[in-house]
């Protein structure tokens, strides 16, 4: 049964990747659409973002997270390097975590 | 972000992106161990699913003797890779070796960095490297994390929780900096974090794309009422352009289907 559910999860997540890319294809697009399909991208990329930096399952995370991705923001508007932005996200949330703000 | 990126920075952003990888799949392995479930069941679930937060939802699920639930909520989390592939098919390419595999080496982060690049050079290549790395470094981290057992820690701990979000916020800022795609991933990133109480995992980032209709309202009120208006394409400046004149909001039958489609 265990090996049979993550053969389906599997299968499942490999079709859905596989018939966007080959949908594309088959899809004659018209270029108002084409516009589209980076913007949904970015749409889906931000809920992503904000869903993980706000939420633990289905309530809210903290503050600990929140205020370090902040921080990693701000330093990503400001155009710090990548590696930076992703370090000090990390380590304000440690540190807060550490002084015991979760 | 395309000409002011030197390889060498690149390598550095991908290499950080991939110890974070390592860090997350180490814990993955040594709580897929702590639940009680077989050492094959963390390895075998990140070379074939390689989908961190499906994992994770999914392995919670399956400790819990709940497989049919792991299934469904794995499968509802990742159906957002849908509407990815069709937004990198170009990038990944024609030939059937790299769809085939390409696909499978999709992830957010990889979509991300490949959607920052400008040239279509560029994001083939970061996208290859991005997918490579992150696979051979979460595969990497899960046998660690499996051997280990219990050894390794929180990741919470350590913050890697706030590192993934900030990371894809770099990489999504610069596309931000046009009006229309803003406003249409911030409404969408809105609704998804309304959501996310009421709906189950992976629905409310999918509804995100409802944020689209931001931009299609507009457009569809402007060609009914002068059908010689420009075409959406025309740019930012087009719905700016609409907005004084737009008539006072009456709402279609188009309308109140998309607004209960989610």
């Amino acid at each position: 049964m265990l090996i049979a559910a993550i053969l389906v999860l599997a299968v499942g997540t490999y079709a859905f990747r596989l018939s966007g890319v080959l949908l594309r294809e088959r899809l004659e697009l018209s270029a108002s659409l084409q516009r589209m399909l980076p913007m949904s991208a970015a749409a889906l990329l931000a809920a992503l973002a904000a869903t993980a930096t706000l939420m633990a399952g289905s309530e809210f995370a903290g503050f600990a997270r929140p205020a370090g991705v902040l921080a990693g923001a701000l330093l990503a508007w400001r155009k710090a390097p990548f590696v930076l932005v992703v370090i000090a996200a990390a380590a304000v949330t440690a540190l807060l975590r550490l002084a015991g703000i979760e | 972000m395309g000409t002011l990126y030197r390889t060498r920075a690149q390598l550095r952003d991908i290499g950080a992106l991939a110890a974070a990888s390592l860090a997350v799949g180490a814990s993955f392995g040594a709580i897929a161990i702590a639940y009680g479930l077989p050492a094959w069941v963390p390895v075998v679930m990140s070379v074939l699913i390689f989908a961190g937060g499906a994992q994770f939802l999914a392995v919670g699920l399956l400790a819990a003797g709940n497989p049919i639930a792991a299934v469904l909520a794995g499968l509802l989390l990742n159906a957002r890779h849908l509407p990815f592939g069709l937004a990198v098919a170009d990038t990944i390419g024609t030939r059937w070796r790299d769809r085939l595999v390409g696909s499978h080496l999709m992830t957010d982060e990889a979509v991300a960095f490949a959607l920052a690049e400008s040239s279509p050079t560029a994001r083939r290549r970061v996208y290859w490297l991005v997918g490579g790395s992150l696979f051979v470094a979460w595969n990497i981290g899960v046998v660690l994390g499996v051997l280990l057992g219990g050894a390794t820690g929180d990741p919470d701990a350590l913050g890697l929780d706030a590192a993934f979000p900030a990371g894809l916020i770099a990489l999504i800022l610069p596309s931000l900096r046009d009006r229309e795609t803003r406003l249409v991933a911030l409404t969408g990133a809105a609704l998804a974090v309304l959501l996310t109480p009421v709906l189950p995992a992976g629905l409310p980032v999918m509804c995100a794309l409802l944020g689209l209709l931001v931009l299609v309202r507009p457009t569809t009120r402007n060609r009914r009422s002068s059908p010689d208006a420009p075409p959406l394409t025309a740019g930012p400046a087009e719905s700016a352009r609409i907005a004084p004149v737009r008539p006072p909001s009456v709402p279609t039958p188009d309308d109140v289907s998309e607004g209960d489609r989610c």
